[in-house]
């Protein structure tokens, strides 16, 4: 495939910590294609903010890249990020892959006005006509359903939680990136909000074209959004598949332990399952496949090798020994 | 009697200089002998308020609280301590609510001290083991004398209700019990707590802003749907998530993301009318709810205040705060 905008190969990073060093992620690979939108899904601790950050070389200073590549393409360039050098990667940074950080209420300078924030944004990527940036930041105002003046002269303050993380959202696209990237879009918004946020995202992205990488431990936003979903479990993907092959073809028992212990809104009474045990420690993971202490259907096996994510149907991957059980047990 | 914990047109307002803030208006609720209630609605709409009220952490501005039939102010000494002892709370954040300087023992017993459960330090440890295992922390010997900040999310959180059951009370007040541990441990607790009912007799007030986890918990119980702190709508479970009644619940049911591609996809989304909410310093007139209500009637949700009653014609018997609803008025999509 040639439209491949972010492509990642056998990354792993860890953490350096006092107690040993902490694997964050281990070996994951990814494709992100033109205008597609992927949903990581996984719970605290399974590497998927940190494999985020990496895209756009964020992570924190205890963070190294023991492996593995990003490769970036733009009209037909391909660059690998980890390579990029001090003014590349902040030039590549929002014009190129930009992300939204969870948490939009912390994310603005409290006395700095919103058109400032704007502004100061298109200056550093070398924008310096004033009439179209107020121009750009009117239009994207009005796109994702905001009143264009008065968020132009606000302070955050001033704006309630849905309408800081939709201007945060519009601070994302302002210089047109290919990738943007959303952590935890929704979270801590009220379920009306979420909705109104939701629409936003897809209005943006129909109108713009960008890809979506987003992060979330929330099912029903991924099934909701995503057009692929990739399952993070301690660090490693454990599945990846487009939207219905996850939810209705569901080859690996984290993801299906996930959605059957996720209560419905329908009419019956739910039949929930729940999964067993607790989050793997990272600074001692469990041999063989990281998820066996916790699985249903681990054998021996399960216990010495790490199963590696084979692709099962076209499209569709997971990393597990026992995919029959699954389909059995799936219904 | 039946009824074990009831609020009789309880109001609750806060100071914030010279502004009164209405957070709660004339709320009645009837909390019945082993009864799974859960308090739903969107932050700021009063449950946590309730939840506090409801245990006694917070004293109502107006109305009264009625514990076993009697009103709760007017409790003394050793009644009154029966009341605070009875209805106990677990906060929505574990990370928060535990102590990070005290041991899990500390913690546990100081209760049972204080409500003179335990008299001394073998009997106080030996029930601190039992409450650890009654919430699967096992064996208690390895968490017993640990500090919170060695134990996981779910862990903590599982402390947070051993500690609400070190009393032996009968009603337990859970304000997001579950919304801040993963999806792979919520539904283990949810289960934990059900099973409280059975196992301990303990009647549950979940609170919580996540309506398929209200349905999961209270499905053989109540749903009560909060907005800008009254109830709208209150009725059996699965009659407010299969066939909502009040705009209200209808709008948010329609709105929640489901975990079924399918499903969520194909979902009719009903449009508000306006997506700001309503300062509560600053609440329209009449219906509070009809400045976004999609089915607002002129001259009749602006101007009068709903009161909670049945739906007429309708098969569902829940109880809402809608005039055009309570008085037959049939619904029509407004159209300025």
């Amino acid at each position: 495939m040639n439209d491949v905008i972010l492509q990642v190969d056998n990354l792993s990073i860890i953490y350096r910590s006092d107690r040993g060093a902490v694997q964050a992620t281990t070996n994951v690979s990814l494709k992100l294609r033109k205008g597609e939108t992927i949903a990581l899904i996984g719970e605290s601790g399974s590497g998927k903010t940190t494999l985020s950050l990496s895209f756009i070389r964020m992570l924190p200073n205890s963070a190294e890249i023991t492996g593995g590549r990003i490769r970036y393409t733009r009209d037909g360039v391909t660059r690998d990020v980890l390579e990029m050098n001090d003014e590349e990667i902040r030039r590549y940074r929002w014009s190129d892959c930009a992300m939204v950080f969870q948490g939009a209420q912390n994310a603005f300078n409290p006395v700095l006005k919103i058109r400032q924030q704007f502004a100061d944004t298109a200056y550093a990527h070398g924008f310096t006509d004033k009439a179209w940036i107020r121009k750009r930041t009117l239009d994207l105002f009005k796109l994702v359903r905001l009143d264009p003046e008065r968020v132009f002269d606000a302070y955050p303050h001033e704006l309630s939680g849905g309408m800081r993380q939709r201007t945060l959202l519009a601070l994302g696209v302002m210089l047109d990136p290919q990738v943007v990237i959303l952590d935890e879009p929704t979270t801590a918004l009220d379920i009306l909000t979420q909705r109104a946020i939701i629409d936003v995202i897809q209005r943006m992205q129909d109108t713009l074209n960008f890809s979506i990488m987003f992060i979330s431990h929330d099912l029903a936003l991924a099934a909701e959004m995503a057009d692929r979903v990739a399952t993070m479990y301690a660090g490693e993907i454990v599945e990846e598949g487009a939207v219905n092959d996850i939810f209705y073809r569901t080859l690996h028992p984290y993801t299906l332990g996930l959605i059957q212990s996720v209560p419905k809104l329908n009419r019956e009474q739910d039949r929930l399952i729940s999964i067993d045990g607790e989050p793997p420690n990272l600074i001692k993971p469990p041999s063989g496949c990281k998820f066996h202490p916790r699985c249903q259907f681990a054998t021996e096996k399960c216990k010495v090798e790490a199963p590696m994510l084979v692709e099962y149907e076209p499209g569709h991957s997971a990393a597990c020994w026992h995919t029959d059980k699954v389909i059995e047990a799936r219904g | 009697m039946d009824s074990i914990l009831q609020l009789d047109d309880v109001s609750r307002s806060f100071k914030k200089g010279s502004i009164t803030i209405p957070v709660l208006q004339n709320i009645d609720l009837n909390i019945k002998h082993l009864e799974f209630l859960c308090l739903v609605g969107e932050s700021g709409c009063g449950k946590t308020t309730t939840g506090k009220i409801l245990s006694g952490l917070l004293k109502p501005s107006s109305g009264r609280v009625l514990f076993e039939g009697e009103d709760v102010s007017k409790l003394r000494g050793a009644a009154y301590h029966r009341y605070r002892r009875s209805v106990q709370i677990i906060h929505q954040d574990p990370y928060a609510s535990l102590n990070p300087s005290q041991t899990i023992y500390n913690m546990l017993s100081y209760p049972l001290f204080r409500h003179k459960i335990a008299k001394n330090y073998a009997q106080a440890r030996e029930r601190v083991a039992e409450l650890l295992t009654r919430v699967d922390l096992t064996p208690p010997a390895d968490i017993i004398d640990k500090y919170p900040h060695q134990l996981s999310g779910g862990q903590r959180q599982r402390v947070s209700i051993a500690r609400a059951l070190s009393t032996n009370p009968s009603v337990i007040v859970a304000d997001e019990a579950v919304s801040m541990v993963d999806v792979s441990i919520r539904l283990g607790l949810l289960n934990m707590l059900m099973d409280m009912r059975t196992n301990l007799e303990v009647t549950m007030v979940f609170i919580t802003h996540d309506l398929a986890i209200a349905k999961y918990f209270a499905w053989d119980g109540r749903i009560a749907v909060m907005y800008l702190g009254r109830v709208v709508e209150i009725g059996r479970t699965p009659e407010v998530v299969g066939d909502p009644q009040h705009p209200y619940t209808r709008v948010l049911l329609s709105a929640i993301p489901e975990a079924d591609p399918d499903k969520t996809r194909n979902k009719r989304h009903i449009e508000l009318r306006s997506e700001d909410i309503p300062q509560l310093t600053d609440l329209p007139p009449g219906c509070t709810f009809h400045p976004r209500c999609p089915w607002f009637i002129d001259g009749v949700c602006n101007t009068h205040l709903p009161k909670l009653a049945p739906v007429l014609a309708a098969e569902s018997q829940a109880d809402v705060a809608c005039i055009p609803l309570t008085q037959g008025m049939p619904l029509t999509l407004y159209t300025p």
